[in-house]
């Protein structure tokens, strides 16, 4: 197979592993996270504002994770600066 | 710019000198004009006794209000215009890509840093403005010298963390619908706007309050540190 084939098979390969791995692992975060919130606000229900802000802001804090993923796959795919070694060589 | 790209990536309109007119720019001036008319209109015809309008436009300033007293209780007056700018520009900017021709200006990751560049900026503005440059800056040293390159760097990285967040969820909305557009059909990504109109009020929220979060952090640090010296704590 050709370089550029390679190349191609790798990209896919690894942007959707990345992207299964990336988005598995703050999922099960995010879980625990709204989970002990579940508990805490069954538990002390008048605090419901803080709660739900600090949730939010740890979630978004979490959530990034998985953008950061998001992120570099998009590279991956459009606009990989290895791309040109390949192309020029 | 490669041909073939997606039309979604950001495109320039026109150059004027050096300078790149793209997309965005435009969209967020217009966005940025739009909401100061609204505003202003809205402060002119102000009554006693509110209408439907005037009703729901005191309901936001409430919730706005509410929730940066709920951080900063006593820096609601300083605090409030710039955090509710910010929810302003970012609820309209988000939602802008739902109309059809439009593209949201915070799938642009320049935008997007330029408004955490300035989140980055006012947390010392305000932090300074509250107990002087002196006493800020000792902050950074406490509670050992040791840790001032751990400082440093969680300052730069909330930052990035901030621009990369909202440019990631917006472009990533943005390229579902396309990409089930493209796979699929007419009619078929109406679900997914769906969840964008939910997900664009949600980032506007988060990235408002992390700010108010970051910002008020800054301003806080200063008193608890005052609250120990004038109490004559020993961890100092």
């Amino acid at each position: 197979m050709s370089d550029m084939t390679w190349f191609v098979l790798a990209s896919t390969v690894v942007a959707a592993l990345a992207m299964a791995l990336g988005v598995m692992l703050p999922a099960v975060a995010m879980g625990r996270a709204i989970g002990q919130a579940l508990d805490s606000l069954a538990r002390q229900p008048e605090a419901e504002r803080a709660i739900t802000r600090t949730l939010f802001i740890g979630l978004a804090m979490i959530e990034s994770l998985a953008i950061y993923c998001l992120v570099i796959v998009l590279i991956i795919l459009f606009r990989n600066p290895l791309l040109e070694y390949l192309v020029h060589r | 710019m490669r041909a073939g790209d997606p039309e979604i990536f950001v495109h320039t309109v026109f150059a004027w000198g050096p300078v790149a007119v793209t997309d965005s720019i435009i969209t967020s001036w217009a966005i940025v004009l739009l909401v100061w008319l609204a505003a202003l209109w809205m402060g002119r015809r102000l009554r006693e006794r509110p209408g439907g309008l005037q009703a729901a436009a005191e309901g936001i300033v409430t919730a706005a209000e509410g929730a940066v007293r709920g951080v900063a209780p006593e820096h609601v007056a300083l605090l409030l215009p710039f955090i509710m700018a910010l929810w302003g520009y970012l609820v309209v900017a988000n939602l802008v890509g739902l109309v059809p021709g439009l593209y949201s200006p915070t799938r642009d990751l320049s935008v997007t840093a330029a408004l955490a560049v300035v989140v980055f900026l006012s947390v010392h503005w305000f932090g300074i403005r509250a107990q002087g440059l002196k006493s800020y800056l000792r902050n950074y040293l406490t509670p050992s010298p040791l840790l001032l390159p751990f400082h440093i760097i969680s300052e730069l990285t909330r930052t990035v963390a901030l621009a990369v967040r909202l440019f990631g969820n917006m472009m990533s909305l943005e390229l579902v619908a396309l990409l089930l557009l493209m796979v699929a059909g007419l009619l078929v990504p109406v679900p997914i706007l769906m969840l964008h109109i939910v997900e664009a009020l949600v980032q506007a929220y988060i990235f408002g309050m992390l700010a108010l979060v970051y910002i008020a952090g800054g301003i806080q640090s200063q008193q608890l540190r005052q609250e120990q010296n004038a109490s004559g704590a020993p961890n100092e």
